[in-house]
């Protein structure tokens, strides 16, 4: 991968695991959109030709040896992207249900806005039918948990299309959760007194596999965003004079 | 109350002399083997001393001393199991770090050779 060069140099993350079915696709679209990016394939230990059809496709792949889970996963490709220098960073996941047509939106906000983090949002056109009904009511309920911890509402806290500029990288390069990482991530960069900004965004179906979270994890989930917004929230350091 | 406290000593024992067993077999760690030991000590002597376990149940309201005797063993191996949540949180964290430093180092080694051999045809 070329070292970053220039003051807006952007790299785009992508994390995958066994979705040799989307990711090459994924990477394609990314390049025809942002041809003069590069593209980093993260690899969570799949078992299935993931890493093969991303090189195919044109993106630089970190393979990760052992299965790290989406956190572990995301945060390999923050670290590799802070400590390569780069002062921006987007991550579209490699199951294609992100609309990479919407990656420039995100890229602009993210050097117009000043904020630390954008989120690409499904819910700013006002839809509300681009989930399932289950879903849905976990996003209104977490909406409602991180409307007074955040300050300001957020219509889409479990976006997984989001860039964040080098002040976030440097922090998620050390601290970053390692389960359903959306919700926390957003909390974490709330202790430290950072902004985000949500920006519309288009989703699609999944290419390819299927969604880890299911009926039955989807309590284990709630709980554990509780808990890890919860102890985020005891963290807070915002008080503190901000390290640049 | 005395067969009780009898077959907790003996239990006790044959606890301490697992873990020894281990220890001498590189089975266990010495600094994993020290909250087991301290619990198989802890229970040998509580399950020895029938009076403390008649003051403790009196302190704690207990009936029964051989209550107390049960209240001690929770206790313990709520505190042993305790600390090992956190030595696995702690090597979760480490081999986590780890992965990521050792897919970071692969990665660059692969991009240096990658260069080594563009700049050898070129």
């Amino acid at each position: 991968m070329r070292r970053p060069t220039g003051a807006d140099s952007l790299l785009i993350i992508v994390p995958a695991y066994n979705e040799e079915g989307a990711v090459g696709e994924v990477v394609c679209e990314i390049r025809q959109v942002m041809p003069e990016t590069p593209v980093l394939v993260i690899d969570d230990c799949s078992s299935d030709c993931t890493a093969v059809v991303a090189r195919m496709a044109g993106a630089d792949v970190l393979s990760l040896p052992h299965h790290l889970g989406l956190g572990g996963c995301v945060q390999a490709g923050y670290r590799l992207a802070y400590e390569l220098g780069y002062q921006y960073v987007i991550r579209v996941d490699g199951d294609g249900q992100h609309d990479p047509r919407d990656l420039p939106a995100i890229f602009r906000a993210l050097r117009e806005s000043g904020c630390e983090m954008v989120i690409g949002s499904r819910f700013l056109d006002g839809e509300e039918n681009h989930t399932s009904f289950l879903r849905g009511l976990g996003i209104r309920f977490f909406r409602l948990v991180l409307r007074p911890i955040l300050g300001k509402p957020v219509r889409d806290p479990t976006s997984g299309f989001v860039g964040v500029n080098r002040a976030a990288l440097e922090v998620f390069s050390r601290s970053f959760p390692l389960e359903y990482p959306e919700i926390e991530a957003l909390v974490v960069l709330q202790r430290k007194a950072f902004r985000f900004v949500e920006v519309p965004c288009r989703v699609r179906p999944r290419r390819a596999g299927r969604s880890s979270i299911t009926a039955v994890k989807s309590f284990y989930y709630i709980i554990h965003v509780l808990l890890g917004v919860f102890v985020n929230v005891l963290k807070y350091e915002g008080w503190r004079p901000r390290r640049r | 109350m005395d067969r009780l406290l009898n077959v907790v000593a003996l239990l006790s024992a044959g606890l301490i002399v697992v873990v020894l067993a281990s220890l001498r077999r590189a089975h266990i760690r010495v600094e994993y083997s020290v909250s087991w030991l301290a619990a198989g000590v802890c229970l040998l002597v509580f399950s020895r001393a029938e009076g403390t376990l008649i003051w403790l149940a009196g302190v704690l309201g207990l009936a029964e001393p051989p209550l107390a005797l049960l209240f001690i063993s929770f206790s313990v191996f709520l505190l042993v199991f305790y600390r090992f949540s956190m030595i696995i949180s702690e090597l979760k964290d480490a081999n986590i770090a780890l992965t990521q430093r050792v897919a970071i180092l692969q990665y660059e080694l692969q991009s240096l050779h990658e260069k080594g051999q563009a700049e050898k045809a070129g």
